[in-house]
């Protein structure tokens, strides 16, 4: 077996790797791999051809390809090694992973420090237990835009879309953009799952109807999909006798997405059962010594911008421990209080600044997001799922935090 | 003119075909789905049975206690892994016990090796179980197979060893003379002096083509789903509760992937192609399995499929030739444990065709041997170095979850894969928790190139069953 060893590599160049090697190179390490499975750099984000990329980053409108472009534009100005097409198909405490391609076979690559940048993959829908038939025509959202996007093919003509994420959204408005009739958005929940732009921008604008509080309780067709059955749902969730029919070729779901944590789990590393990611500090640092872990294989982000921030976070983070191999003893963790969902990261080690990430449990309106000892105070006027709520801790706040036991984190209603 | 025509492609038709490809005969197996394997052999749990579940003076009793011995051969011959991980019988309350005890009595008398395991014993072997079940009855010599890998072996085997086969090929008609019978199957007539009709939920219809239908088949649905590989540890054996004189009941069945498997419901159907899953199944198997399994939870569902059944109306295996058609042999109502007794079943259409007057000569250059199904995932890394060297695609792995490499896409599709299920189910691509999101367009691109059909025309499982409908 090939062996090479090197001070960092990278696994996944999303949004997050690519930005980690970038900042790892940038802090002075020499020996840096990223890595990729895919036949090029940028990951899901080349077939993410819609815009509304880097607006929080660089506060310009770019598509997926594009915000791509400007790290892999910088990427081949350093002396960072790219392997693509290459699956990373092991991983040990110790830091070593095992890489597999068609070329050199396999190679077992030693690092003083890991990024572990995999992204997420989608939920799928035998996870949310959807019954019927099983036949073709069943596609997630994210696979459908692989198809049209990149793969040139049309899944199909007549379409519904199950889950309000995102990526379905933005695949009703593809779908009706390439010629195909998109029935309707369901959405089992009072709220939708995306992002508010994506609600208007994607459906209101192509008149796409979003069924709120509806879910598809059936699944028919025997060779291809010929129709789906939609129930209301009720207050507990669960449908009612409500009902009507949609007759259509394709299904997409979009109904959330997980973080990709196969390699994790290998290590091993400590998995946070809410965020599906393992539990990091403030400089994306893992449970296990050297191995850091960012965007979405961390926890699912809102935004590709989000991603890059955190790699680079990551990226120097790595850079420093591969230079010199310590990392602080003291570390204030994150609790998640009330209608919190989770806080990441889940401990505070750094003194100078830090951003926290809070997802809410549901949608509120006119509340306050507070901390231990009120270090943390915002008013907000509406908090929802899809939406993370940003708290950035300056070096006056950090101080007075790693005085506590823990920061937790309310969000309550005003008044 | 053929010696024989099996009709029907699953595990039993293919047993046969494997049983007969030993013989100097000249056989056709014609199979109506595009791939062998794509009907109920497909959904099936993958146990193989001890025996104990069924009475011996049964037909299912005898050749399900016959096929679990003849299964250890088998799988060596056909390099398919087989392992007796053991069946428990759970007694979820006090008044299962004396069943359980009944049940060991039987097996005594048949040569069945089981014994009851109580207490802390049962916990050691069965961690997981409810803190209510103290006592069950451990059969070990039961196993678990990969049941669609079974079929395809015995496919490849048979075709290998000369039988021939006629796939996407539906029987229409069957008419007999003095010189033999000829079957239509779509636009070509075969010619066969022996029928065999293996055609598991269509039996009966095939059966009555020729008025060899003294039975009928009552399609009875199963649903089983996949729990996600992670929890491999929730279960070491294939665990029962005790059973009612009319089911064997839901189970919690260790497969050989090391995924847990929990099912099948048993639903009396009326259409034989209705293999869709329901709320209500589901919710049925859940609440039933944790009387047994406590932790199993929803949420570790990965995938789902139903499977239907052949229940013959005699409730009992049918394997004869038929009194009114001479030469015509039935092999139907072939239900649970039928993968466990297929291939003594196939011994017991070779001891029917030669009480039949069939001239049956062994061949002498019968291959036994299947060629090797490498798989890359279970393979150590210098295994893994060794067959890349041989062959760089084995170092492209298309699939994450499962681990597959082009190399074992494009062996499946010499053995015969034509579809996105053939290839899922010999070689587990898109089988994994991600449910085909990585690998879809990878197996679609080898397929379009190792077969020479556009992309847009490659079918998940034959039919009108395009992935895609068009070009951009």
């Amino acid at each position: 077996m090939k062996k090479i060893s090197t001070d960092l590599i990278v696994i996944g160049a999303g949004p997050g790797g690519m930005a980690a090697a970038l900042k790892a190179s940038e802090m002075g390490i020499k020996n840096i791999l990223l890595v990729d499975r895919l036949e090029e750099l940028g990951g899901i984000l080349q077939q993410c051809i819609h815009n509304g990329f880097g607006l929080q980053k660089f506060e310009k409108d770019l598509t997926g390809p594009e915000y791509a472009d400007h790290y892999i534009n910088l990427i081949k100005k350093t002396n960072i090694e790219v392997l693509l097409h290459s699956m990373a198909i092991e991983i040990t405490k110790d830091k070593k992973v095992i890489l597999s391609n068609n070329i050199d076979g396999l190679i077992e690559v030693s690092a003083k420090a890991i990024v572990l940048a995999m992204g997420c993959r989608e939920r799928t829908r035998q996870q949310v237990s959807i019954p019927g038939t099983r036949p073709a025509g069943i596609f997630t959202a994210g696979v459908a835009q692989r198809f049209v996007n990149i793969e040139g093919y049309m899944p199909g003509k007549s379409v519904v879309v199950v889950g309000s994420g995102d990526i379905g959204m933005i695949m009703a408005r593809r779908m009706t953009l390439e010629g195909a009739k998109v029935h309707a958005v369901t959405e089992i929940l009072p709220y939708a799952g995306g992002l508010t732009r994506n609600i208007v921008q994607c459906l209101e604008d192509y008149q796409i109807p979003l069924h709120l509080n509806h879910n598809v309780i059936n699944i028919c067709g025997k060779d291809r999909v010929t129709g789906v059955k939609i129930a209301k749902i009720d207050s507990n969730g669960d449908p009612t006798n409500e009902t009507f029919d949609i007759e259509c070729d394709t299904l997409l779901f979009s109904v959330g997405l997980i973080p990709e944590n196969e390699l994790s789990r290998m290590v091993p590393l400590d998995i946070n059962p809410v965020t599906g990611g393992p539990y990091i500090d403030d400089t994306y640092h893992t449970g296990n010594d050297g191995i850091f872990i960012c965007g979405n294989a961390a926890f699912v982000n809102d935004l590709a911008d989000y991603v890059s921030l955190e790699g680079e976070i990551a990226g120097e983070a790595a850079a420093k421990y591969a230079l010199y191999g310590n990392r602080p003893n003291s570390r204030i963790p994150t609790i998640a209080g009330d209608n919190v969902r989770f806080i990441v990261p889940n401990f505070i080690t750094r003194q100078d600044q830090v951003t926290l990430y809070v997802r809410v449990t549901e949608p509120i309106t006119d509340v306050r997001v507070i901390s231990t000892d009120g270090i943390v105070n915002l008013k907000k006027q509406i908090v929802k799922p899809s939406e993370m709520v940003e708290i950035k801790l300056d070096s006056d706040k950090l101080k007075k935090i790693s005085q506590l036991k823990e920061l937790k984190i309310d969000v309550k209603k005003n008044g | 003119m053929y010696n024989i025509a099996i009709i029907g492609g699953g595990i039993v038709g293919n047993a046969i075909a494997r049983e007969l490809s030993r013989y100097d005969l000249k056989t056709i197996l014609i199979e109506k789905e595009i791939e062998v394997s794509f009907g109920t052999s497909k959904a099936n749990s993958g146990i193989i049975h001890s025996g104990i579940h069924d009475k011996p003076e049964t037909l299912k009793g005898r050749l399900c206690f016959m096929g679990n011995i003849i299964w250890g051969q088998l799988a060596t011959e056909l390099r398919i892994p087989f392992e007796r991980v053991g069946e428990i019988l759970v007694a979820r309350s006090d008044e299962d016990i004396p069943v359980l005890d009944q049940i060991l009595e039987n097996a005594k008398t048949n040569n069945i090796p089981a014994e009851m395991v109580t207490g802390t014993k049962l916990r050691e072997i069965e961690p997981n179980l409810a803190p209510n079940i103290n006592t069950a009855l451990l059969a070990p010599t039961a196993g678990v197979i990969p049941p669609y890998e079974m079929t395809y072996a015995l496919y490849e085997n048979a075709m290998q060893n000369g039988v021939e086969y006629l796939l996407e090929s539906k029987v229409t008609n069957i008419i007999n003379d003095k010189n033999g019978f000829i079957v239509t199957a779509d636009s070509r007539e075969i010619k066969a002096e022996y029928v065999i009709n293996a055609a598991g939920v269509y039996a009966d219809d095939i059966a009555k083509l020729i008025g060899a239908n003294n039975f009928k088949i009552l399609p009875r649905k199963g649903e089983e789903y996949i729990l996600d590989k992670r929890l491999d540890n929730i279960n070491n054996h294939i665990i029962f509760p005790t059973p009612n004189p009319t089911s064997k009941g839901i189970l919690v069945i260790k497969t050989i992937e090391g995924s847990t498997m929990i099912g099948p419901t048993a639903e009396d159907i009326n259409d034989k192609e209705d293999t869709s899953t329901s709320e209500a199944g589901l919710k049925k198997i859940l609440d039933f399995v944790r009387t047994m399994v406590p932790d199993i939870k929803k949420s570790d569902i990965i995938a789902s499929f139903a499977g239907i059944r052949p229940v013959s109306d005699t409730n009992d295996f049918i394997i004869e030739e038929s009194k009114v058609v001479p030469h015509f042999i039935n092999a139907a109502g072939i239900q649970s444990p039928g993968l466990t007794a297929a291939p003594a079943i196939a011994l017991e259409i070779i001891e029917i065709l030669k009480e039949s007057g069939m001239d049956m000569r062994k061949k002498n250059n019968f291959k036994p041997y299947d060629k090797p199904h490498r798989r890359l995932t279970l393979l150590n890394n210098n295994e893994k170095e060794l067959l890349i060297k041989l062959n760089k695609d084995y170092g492209n792995i298309i699939c994450r979850c499962e681990t597959v490499s082009e190399a074992e896409v494009v062996a499946a599709i010499k053995n015969g894969a034509k579809t996105v299920d053939g290839i899922k189910f010999r070689t587990r691509a898109g089988m994994g928790r991600c449910q085909a999101g990585f690998c879809t367009h990878h197996v679609m691109r080898i397929l379009s190139k190792e077969l020479s059909v556009p992309e847009e025309t490659i079918t998940k499982r034959g039919g009108d069953s395009r992935i895609v409908k068009e070009k951009r």
